[in-house]
């Protein structure tokens, strides 16, 4: 189904456009551009963050591509991302897509719903780190036996535990981007259908969630782009354990830079992670089709 | 897109660099006056009362003195610092004083040339050495000279009981690894943990090995480690000792759950004395701990410590101990002159005075100032003072915390391997050939 593009924002403003882009280009440059190039020389070289700076060739990229720790640091970054992306997205889409009627308790809902998103991911790990505590949480203070598991203690609860929280947390947000797609599917469509005699499933699959591509795919990429950097929620709560069960790529990176004082192979991590972002956030865009950038329902 | 430089475009990148370079600036500013700073000397130290009381007490008293200048201090939470003091020396901005646990970290400082060499001063100022405790001093000495003044108190780790729990049960404590062994069952037949532990915290689980380490192959086991020597870990008496605390694992020696409880909670401390558990081997600080927030337990007789207990057949001598020989201070050499003598001063006439060390008595610590004894006999908790005294003063090895004295990479990959020896995810075989490819780095 095609949409009819803007026809003002096209325009030739040559003399103001690139003006305008100045402020947010030099950000670019400053916090992303600068810091990049200075991680990738610094994978070169050996440093513990304290002492002198020695090039040093390829052994920082040597030590992290033979270590054990990388494939399975690989592994579970992939596990969180492909897990929490198919909770999330479906759970988003559905209540993003309720939240978008016009009632008005479904407004005070969304208001509720909205709550975890303000919280930080520290205090959201603090918080239910002291409620899963086997001895003292809330499974031992209710008295009841399935919720005094150790969940942080074995690795695929843990495991669960997390993707569990980051939905939690992240939820609201993509819903709300739901919420606004869905918003700006013209009503004429459904009321065609409607006369149609589609019900409302049926209404659903062949209008709603065709319309809402592009912000599937926006939201999608969000989720698996902003999976490849949590490190606050993990560290808190499991730092990286049981084991290495919850140790992601970003929290490697942390333990070998500032804990083990090896801050060559924490660079050399930090590169393959947005060198992963890249790839991946390129490959969604190919999912995509033909230009998402041309479609009215993007972001929303 | 095509971007076309223009006059205008160029006077744009022209007004946004001072922004960008203020923003720049504001990254950078940190609570450190370094290098020409001015008249006062910097001092970071940890929060957390009720240490920080008696450390800021210190200062402030030597500033009202107000003999040379003055010390600016900055305190931070304890993990938090461990990561702020590193990059802060990195980047050539460390305080003039530097606190810290000696040992590999202030190795890591020394071979970057960021912290003074002492030993003159020392030599000059032999009355500041003759009052502190001789065993303080290893874990400031690197290559035969000192860079540290050890001072603040001396935290061997103790092994903690219930000892309500005992007689409920009708057991004693244990006299050796048997004995150890022999009270799991019983314990766990009652509902009670025998043993609490804040798995999660990786250094807790380490002070088992150190100890198993001890008394089965002596202080020499994890000596030859330090010292760099190939295949170290290999011991036969480090393979006895972690297959010995698997042992106790597969016994369901420890609480359930324990590798998700941290240290940093408390929560492995509230196990002994609520009682779910039956024992802990922690730091000596856990007195504190224990007395204020376990209500009547340590005033009402509730609690028992003693050394951990010899292994049968083992060549460690019983009343060698582990923990924290004492705490370090440092001088930054990139301070100035006048910061450097100001911090000397401060050595000499503001640490660990009359007050301070009945401040630390009076918070459960045994300050390693010597001729405490008088003031430790007249305490509240004279029993424990005077045993952890006893611990300190007659150890014939009081060997350092695994963690404290290896480099911090050589440390992190030991604790790494500790959670998963715990976890049972990898065989002593695996946890030794692991650690001989980190030796002596």
């Amino acid at each position: 189904m095609s949409t009819p593009t803007g026809s003002t924002g096209r325009r030739d403003r040559r003399g103001i456009l690139p003006w305008l882009a100045v402020p947010a280009l030099l950000f670019f440059v400053g916090f992303a551009v600068v810091p990049l190039v200075g991680v990738l020389l610094l994978s070169f070289t050996t440093w513990d963050g304290i002492g002198g700076i020695h090039p040093s060739g390829l052994t920082s990229w040597r030590a992290v591509l033979t270590d054990p720790g990388l494939p399975h640091a690989l592994w579970v970054t992939f596990l969180v991302m492909a897990v929490s992306w198919a909770v999330q997205t479906p759970a988003s889409i559905l209540l993003g897509t309720f939240l978008a009627g016009r009632q008005r308790y479904r407004a005070v809902l969304s208001l509720v719903y909205f709550v975890p998103l303000l919280l930080s991911s520290a205090a959201i790990a603090v918080a239910y780190k002291a409620l899963l505590d086997p001895n003292f949480g809330l499974g031992a203070g209710l008295g009841t036996e399935w919720l005094s598991k150790d969940w942080l203690g074995r690795p695929w609860l843990a495991f669960g535990v997390v993707v569990f929280i980051v939905s939690w947390q992240f939820i609201p947000f993509h819903s709300l981007i739901y919420q606004g797609g869905v918003q700006q599917i013209p009503r004429s469509l459904y009321e065609a259908a409607a006369l149609d005699g589609a019900g409302r499933i049926r209404q659903f699959f062949s209008i709603t969630l065709p319309q809402l591509k592009y912000t599937i795919i926006t939201s999608s990429t969000l989720m698996v782009i902003g999976s490849l950097t949590f490190f606050d929620l993990i560290f808190v709560l499991t730092e990286g354990g049981p084991g290495d069960a919850t140790r992601v790529l970003a929290l490697d990176m942390y333990k070998r830079g500032f804990q083990a004082n090896l801050m060559g192979p924490a660079s050399a991590i930090a590169v393959v992670l947005v060198l992963m972002g890249l790839a991946i956030a390129l490959l969604l865009r190919r999912l995509g089709g033909r230009d998402a950038g041309e479609s009215q329902l993007e972001g929303a | 897109m095509a971007i076309h430089l223009s006059r205008r475009t160029l006077l744009g990148l022209a007004a946004g660099i001072p922004a960008s370079a203020a923003l720049a600036a504001c990254g950078s500013s940190g609570p450190g006056k370094d290098g020409d700073g001015g008249g006062a000397a910097t001092y970071w130290h940890l929060s957390g009362q009720p240490q920080e009381g008696v450390r800021t007490g210190a200062v402030e008293r030597f500033n009202e003195a107000g003999s040379k200048g003055r010390i600016e201090v900055t305190t931070f939470e304890n993990d938090a610092y461990k990561t702020k003091i590193k990059t802060a020396i990195g980047a050539g901005k460390a305080p003039t004083i530097i606190w810290g646990w000696g040992g590999g970290t202030l190795r890591s400082y020394v071979q970057a040339g960021q912290v003074d060499d002492l030993t003159p001063w020392f030599d000059r100022n032999p009355e500041v050495k003759n009052r502190l405790f001789p065993s303080s001093f290893g874990a400031a000495t690197v290559d035969g000279k000192i860079y540290a003044m050890p001072f603040e108190s001396v935290e061997p780790i103790v092994l903690f009981y219930n000892k309500r729990v005992f007689d409920d049960v009708g057991v004693e404590p244990p006299q050796s690894w048997d004995d150890i062994m022999a009270l799991v069952p019983r314990f766990n037949a009652e509902g009670i943990a025998p043993f609490s532990l804040g798995g999660q915290s990786r250094w807790t689980n380490m002070m088992w090995l150190e100890f198993l380490f001890d008394r089965i192959g002596g202080p020499e086991v994890f000596q030859a480690v330090f010292d760099g020597e190939k295949d170290a870990w290999s011991h036969p008496a480090a393979i006895d000792a972690l297959t010995k605390v698997q042992d106790l694992i597969k016994a369901d020696g420890f609480i359930k759950g324990f590798s998700s409880i941290t240290a940093d909670s408390n929560a492995d401390q509230a196990l002994l004395y609520t009682g779910k558990a039956a024992m802990m081997l922690h730091g000596s600080w856990s007195y504190g701990i224990q007395q204020t927030e376990g209500g009547d337990f340590v005033s009402g007789d509730g609690l028992g410590f003693m050394n951990f207990p010899p292994v049968e057949g083992g060549k460690g001598d019983p009343g060698n101990s582990v923990g924290n020989p004492a705490q370090y201070l440092s001088i930054s050499s990139k301070a100035s002159a006048e910061q450097k003598e100001i911090a000397k001063d401060f050595f000499a006439t503001g640490v660990l005075g009359d007050q301070e060390v009945k401040e630390w008595i009076d918070t459960g610590a045994v300050p390693i100032a010597k001729g405490s004894e008088k003031l430790l006999a007249e305490s509240e908790s004279a029993e424990f003072l005077q045993f952890v005294y006893g611990i300190a003063s007659n150890a014939k090895t009081f060997g350092q915390s695994w963690d404290q004295a290896l480099s911090p990479t050589a440390a992190e990959t030991l604790l790494d391997n500790i959670a998963r020896l715990f976890q049972l995810s990898v065989s002593p075989q695996q946890f030794t050939d692991n650690l001989n490819e980190v030796i002596g780095k």
